[in-house]
This record gives C-alpha cells, sequence and structure tokens, in this order.
C-alpha cells in the first residue's frame, strides 16, 4: 500500500542570480524524487551547500526569489487527495502552515522574540492561528503540550536568554508542534549544541512523533543524530539525492562511493586508527562538473562518468543508488 | 616534566546583568592544567561551562579575576603578554566569520608578516605563505585574489590554521574549530592538527564537545563543568572508562553512529544555566543520579584514581 504523505516529482529549485547584467544559476536541488511516508522519520545528509535547506524550502513551500521552482513538482496528501502544491493560494498555504505541515529553519532558536517572555511568545502565536476567541482553552492547551513533552512550566516566565540553547531550541520545537502538524520539518536543530543538549532534542523530536504519529524531515550533517533517529536516510551530493536506504543499510552497506566515505570517515571510540575524508572540496553548484558530480572526487571514476549522469538502480528492495559502479540506472531518472 | 603552557588557579568572575547587579559567576572557577611540547590537548563540556573564557584569557584577550598563565617557563608579565603573540596563535569556531567578506584573503597574510616583520620582500613573503598553505593541503595560487565567498567552510577553516602557521607557534588555541564544519570536514582538520603535531611539533589545546574527535586525535583531555574541571587525565582513561557522573552522561550522550546502539533512557537537561553556576557544593548535583547529601552543600575535593583526576565524593572519603 502506497503510504506516501509527502512527495517529489523530478524537483529542481534553482537560485537565478543577476551579476552584473549576467545571469548565474545555482542548481541548489536537481531532479529530486522523494516519496515521503505517514508516520517515518526521514533523514537527509550531505556535505555543507549541497542543496539541504533549499529542498526543505521547497518542500514547505516557501520558495522566494532567487530561489524557484524551475522543474518538477510537490504533492503533500490531505485527506486521502493529493494536493500539487504549486497550485495553492498565499492564504491556503499559511492555512496549511503548523496545522498541516510546520517548519523548524535552520539556527531558528534565535527566532524567539529576545524581549518577550516566552508566555507572550506563545499567545501570539495562539492569536494568530487560532483567534483571539479560543485563547484561553488554547493556552491551556499549550501548558498541556509542553507538558506532555517533558518541558517545565516555569520556562513560560522566562526571557530567551535566560534558557540555555538546548532549552531555545526544545521551545521553538515545541512551539511548531503545539497544532499537531502531520508533517515536522527540521532544518539542523541539533547543530551546534553539545551532545547532552544535542540528545534531549532528538528526545524531544521522537516524543513528538511518538505522540503525534506524524512523520519528520529532518536535515542534520551529524551523522550519528541520523543514526540515532531516522528510519530511512536520503544521501545528497551537489543537489542530487545519490543514494537512498533504510538508516541500517545506509550505515551498514552504503553503496555509493560518496556514502561510503561519509561513513568510514567517522571517528570511532576505541578505535584510533587514521580515518581518511573526502578528498578534493565540493563542487560549485553554478558550475557543476559533467556527467556524475562526485566524478572529481572519486576514486572509481571511468570515462562514462564524466559523459553521463548515472540513473537510479534499485541493488535491493527501497535500496536505490545513483553510480555507474553499482548498474546500469534503469530504476529512474537520478534525483 | 616539560611544559609548553601552564595554568594555575585561573579564576574569571563575570557580573550579571547590569553592572549595578549583584549576581555573579564564576565562568572559570580555580582551574589548573598544563599542555607539553608537541601534545593535542582537549579542553571539553557542554556550552557555557567556560572553555572559550580559558581561550580568551590564554590569548590574552580578556584577564583574569585571579590565577597565572606560563608560558615555556616565562610567566605572565602583569597585563603585557609578550610571548603571546608569536609562540601562540588562535583558530575561531566559525570560519566565515574570521574573514571580512569584501576582503581578499591573502591580504590576512601579507598582513600578519608585516604584524610580525617576518619577510623582507614581497617575494619571500609569498614563498612563506605559499610553504604554510602546503601544510594544510592548499597553495598560494588556490587563494591568490580570491575572496572568503569563493572558499567552502572547510578550506576557509584550513586557510585559517594556515594563516595561525605563519608565525611558527608551538602553540595552537582552536577554540570548538569544527562545530560548525560537517562530518567529512570535521576529519580534515583534525587529521591536519595531527599532522602539525607529528610533523611540526606544534601543541594544540582543542576546545570541542565533540568528543568522538577529542578521542581520535587528543593525547590528554579536560572535562569543565560550569566552571570546574571535573576529570582530567589520558583520553584513553577519561573516555573510555569515564569517572564522573558528568562525563558518564557525555560519554553516553554522544551519539554513536551506529544504528545498533541507540541512545537508551531519557536524560534530564539544565533549565537555565544560572541555577547550576550559583549552586552550592557540587555544581552537577541536580542531575546527578549518585548525588548524595554532602553534595548539594559542600563542594567535592579533587582527587587522584587510577593516575586520573577527578572532582566528586564517590571517589573521597566525605568529611564527618
Ligand atoms: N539566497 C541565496 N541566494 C543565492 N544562492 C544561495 C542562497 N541560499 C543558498 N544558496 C546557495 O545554494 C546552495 C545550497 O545551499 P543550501 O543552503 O541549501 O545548502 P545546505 O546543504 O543547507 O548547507 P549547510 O549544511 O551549510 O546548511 C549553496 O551553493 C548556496 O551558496
Ligand atoms: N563577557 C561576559 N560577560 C558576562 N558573562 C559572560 C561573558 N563571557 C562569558 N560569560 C558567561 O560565562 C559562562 C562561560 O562562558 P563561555 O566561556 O563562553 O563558555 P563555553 O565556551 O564553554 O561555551 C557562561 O555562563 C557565559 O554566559
Ligand atoms: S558514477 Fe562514477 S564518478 Fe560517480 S560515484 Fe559512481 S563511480 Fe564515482
Ligand atoms: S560530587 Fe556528588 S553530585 Fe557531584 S558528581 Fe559526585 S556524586 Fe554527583
Ligand atoms: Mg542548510
Ligand atoms: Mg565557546
Amino acid at each position: 500500500m502506497d503510504n506516501t504523505i509527502l512527495r517529489t516529482a523530478a524537483l529542481q529549485a534553482f537560485y537565478q542570480l543577476d551579476l552584473y547584467g549576467k545571469t548565474k544559476v545555482v542548481k541548489a536541488v536537481n531532479e529530486v524524487d522523494l516519496a515521503i511516508q505517514a508516520d517515518e522519520i526521514y533523514g537527509i545528509a550531505g556535505e555543507s551547500g549541497c542543496g539541504k535547506s533549499t529542498l526543505l524550502k521547497a518542500l514547505v513551500a516557501a520558495v522566494e526569489p532567487p530561489l524557484r521552482v524551475v522543474g518538477g513538482k510537490v504533492t503533500y496528501r490531505i485527506d486521502g487527495k493529493e494536493v500539487d502544491v504549486s497550485t495553492l493560494s498565499p492564504e491556503e498555504k499559511r492555512a496549511l502552515r503548523l496545522s498541516y505541515i510546520a517548519y523548524v529553519p535552520q539556527g531558528s532558536m534565535s527566532v524567539l522574540n529576545p524581549v518577550a517572555r516566552i508566555r507572550d511568545t506563545y499567545r501570539d502565536f495562539i492569536e494568530s492561528h487560532l483567534g483571539r476567541q479560543r485563547h484561553q482553552e488554547a493556552f491551556a492547551l499549550a501548558q498541556d503540550h509542553l507538558t506532555d513533552l517533558g518541558l517545565p512550566l516555569k520556562i513560560l516566565d522566562a526571557y530567551p536568554h535566560q534558557l540555555s540553547g538546548g532549552m531555545r531550541q526544545r521551545v521553538t520545537i515545541a512551539l511548531a508542534t503545539l497544532l499537531k502538524p502531520r508533517i515536522l520539518i527540521g532544518d539542523e536543530p541539533t547543530t551546534a549544541l553539545d551532545v547532552v543538549v544535542q540528545r534531549g532534542v532528538v528526545q524531544l523530536l521522537k516524543e513528538v512523533q511518538a505522540r503525534l504519529k506524524n512523520t519528520i524531515v529532518l536535515v542534520t550533517h551529524d551523522m550519528g543524530v541520523h543514526a540515532n533517529i531516522a528510519d530511512r536516510i536520503g544521501i545528497m551530493y551537489a543537489g542530487r539525492i545519490v543514494e537512498e536506504a533504510a538508516t541500517e543499510k545506509i550505515f551498514g552497506a552504503p553503496a555509493h562511493p560518496y556514502t561510503q566515505y561519509l561513513i568510514s570517515s567517522l571517528p570511532k571510540f576505541g578505535d584510533k586508527s587514521p580515518r581518511e575524508s573526502v578528498p578534493g572540496s565540493p563542487p560549485s553548484l553554478a558550475n557543476l562538473p559533467g556527467g556524475c558530480p562526485f566524478h572529481p572526487r572519486c576514486p572509481h571514476v571511468q570515462t562514462r562518468c564524466k559523459e553521463k549522469m548515472p540513473g537510479f538502480t534499485q541493488i535491493e528492495k527501497n535500496h536505490r543508488v545513483a553510480c555507474w559502479l553499482v548498474g546500469e540506472g534503469e530504476h529512474g531518472q537520478a534525483a | 616534566m616539560d611544559k609548553l603552557l601552564e595554568v594555575e588557579n585561573l579564576t574569571k568572575v563575570f557580573a550579571l546583568g547590569s553592572v549595578l547587579s549583584k549576581l555573579r559567576i564564576t565562568a572559570v572557577d580555580n582551574i589548573s592544567f598544563f599542555i607539553k611540547p608537541a601534545e593535542i590537548f582537549a579542553l571539553a563540556g557542554e556550552s557555557g561551562c567556560g572553555k572559550s573564557t580559558t581561550a580568551r584569557i590564554i590569548l590574552g584577550f580578556e584577564h583574569a579575576t585571579a590565577g597565572t598563565i606560563t608560558h615555556s617557563g616565562k610567566k605572565e608579565a602583569k597585563n603585557e603578554r609578550v610571548w603571546f603573540t608569536e609562540g601562540i596563535q588562535a583558530i575561531f569556531q566559525d570560519p566565515f566569520g574570521t574573514f571580512n567578506p569584501l576582503r581578499p584573503v591573502e591580504r590576512y597574510f601579507f598582513e600578519t608578516l608585516r604584524n610580525y616583520k617576518l619577510a623582507s620582500s614581497p617575494a619571500e613573503a609569498v614563498r612563506r605563505i605559499d610553504a604554510k598553505l602546503h601544510a594544510v593541503g592548499l597553495s598560494y595560487e588556490d587563494l591568490a585574489g580570491k575572496y572568503p565567498s569563493e572558499f567552502s567552510g572547510g578550506q576557509l577553516q584550513r586557510i585559517s590554521i594556515a594563516r595561525a602557521l605563519l608565525t611558527d607557534p608551538q602553540l595552537i588555541v582552536a577554540d570548538e574549530p569544527v562545530s560548525m564544519v560537517d562530518a567529512s570536514l570535521r576529519m580534515s582538520i583534525v587529521n591536519l592538527f595531527k599532522t602539525l603535531r607529528d610533523e611540526l611539533g606544534v601543541s594544540v589545546l582543542y576546545i570541542t564537545h565533540d568528543l568522538a574527535t577529542a578521542y581520535y586525535v587528543c593525547d590528554r583531555i579536560a572535562i569543565m563543568f560550569r566552571g570546574d574541571i571535573v576529570e582530567m587525565g589520558t583520553v584513553e582513561e577519561v573516555l573510555m572508562n569515564p569517572r564522573h557522573p558528568y562525563t558518564q552522561l557525555l560519554r553516553a550522550s554522544i551519539p554513536e553512529a551506529d544504528t545498533a546502539h541507540r541512545w537508551q533512557g531519557e536524560i534530564r537537561l539544565a533549565d537555565t544555566e544560572q541555577d547550576e553556576y550559583l549552586r552550592q557544593g557540587c555544581r552537577f548535583a541536580g542531575r546527578c543520579p549518585h548525588a548524595m547529601e554532602i553534595c548539594r552543600s559542600t563542594p567535592p575535593p579533587t582527587v587522584q584514581v587510577e593516575g586520573v583526576q577527578v572532582r566528586c565524593y564517590l571517589y573521597s572519603e566525605p568529611f564527618s
């Protein structure tokens, strides 16, 4: 049974910049096909600048110039019906925000109003989404929600600067999930937090998922966080998803050379043997190498890698890889 | 024993809020440690525990409230850190914050050479810059005429390390140099520290909360909690066999890149930093699963346990 709640088909989202009369195109999201299932935690990993945040912006329909969706589409399944996001009016999008899909952007813990107590931020939020009349009722709901998530109620009386970074991040997540969205999108919610706090944030995300039975799409470049929380992972390289599989497979049997580097470079306790990082540096998305974008850094590069982008090869059920080494790419466009 | 840098009884008190406020926190509370030549020493602990404050004092950006710092046997002269400039160099967390986006990156290199009078001609300057860039896997050609936006975060971080190397420092103070870069670049930076230590004999004070890379590159480690060093020893002892309850919590919180070892159980987090800083007795008592009566009233003493320094009543006789 198809249980897809969020789908992209050949999605292309480019930044189109006008530089001294010349157009520069940053191909941040290129031919991405995703089928994210209801109730799953889907992780997206990849190096800095590969297009993760841009992909999320397209998923939540927060695309603003210079970013444009130049090809493909994003669809939501709402009450059993497929809805093409590009057909939604701004009002319809606003209505879906938070009640259907919620987005916690990168660096979002700094978005809490610094001069307002958390209580007031909650009140503003509730009023703008539910209207004044239901305020009392909704505020009780907010308190229940915080309690459910294991956050102390006394934080309501604090100003953001009085909370630790980790508590601020958890307040942001709690706020985003107040209206019980079906889909929660988080962009690096644990990055730059220390490990104990990071664990607290992951604990909270799991708690949210267990209670709401919803879908979480989580971007982080911390593979340890993915190992702890994600059900499936998509590995992104230069704007494309190049491998996708269940978390166990990505860590246990990575098939794309880039994924293999990513996994083997991770340090492990009790093992001080030298670890190699990915050689070379990431390509510019405004000036991509031809063929497979990983070819200038790939130790297995062959002639055809430089000429043609490989399509997906399904090496196992639910494990697809875009690499010539692995197969002929007969399972769809390399997304 | 040879000590390149020695920090003794270092204390830094900050006033919280307005100048008139009576509330004070001791961000760094009477800590002592030393770094040997050609050693990578880690200072680890959660954010707000006093790591950066310690680094800033060592670098001379901030004055200590009490305590001394000795570099190569020379004690710091009051407010006059003659040794700091050439012998110790710094690298910071945000590679994009280190360089002004509107200035070509190479200018920083020429400026440093000029400030320290390290080159007598432009040709010599370029030669020296090129040599230091080679130490980090780049060359002068890679950066000539370019602006920060033309580099990736990892490249910029390597460039800032090369710049720090210009003065042939004996010690590099690196404050969370990898926390903003992704996993693959992390390894290239810590591998670089290893090379600098092994080939050039440079020491590194590696400030981080990434214990996995600390284990991988460091020789010894000090774990800080709310201004105190709670445990210190070799990475092998401290990270593979943590003794202090806080180190145990840290260790158990590291997300292992292994789906067979997912986190088990729940943890408690501090609500605010202040509460813990202002706590009497052991500052970890509010979250410690082993907290006893005495922990809440009197700070525990520091004791040696099998070569590791630990500050916790579980390892000492409570006083009667
Ligand atoms: N507003 C913008 N205008 C022009 N280019 C942009 C803009 N935002 C991002 N880009 C470019 O698009 C590409 C992808 O950026 P994106 O922010 O999606 O990366 P990311 O994978 O989220 O990286 P990180 O891990 O650093 O957050 C990069 O080359 C970036 O420089
Ligand atoms: N200039 C300052 N004024 C007041 N408090 C400060 C100042 N700098 C740091 N602190 C406080 O000192 C404590 C330790 O901070 P810091 O050394 O930056 O920690 P870390 O680097 O370990 O995250 C924190 O509670 C912080 O808020
Ligand atoms: S397609 Fe070729 S260059 Fe690309 S990852 Fe596979 S082997 Fe390497
Ligand atoms: S001194 Fe007491 S409260 Fe502090 S860590 Fe040890 S057992 Fe826990
Ligand atoms: Mg991003
Ligand atoms: Mg710091």
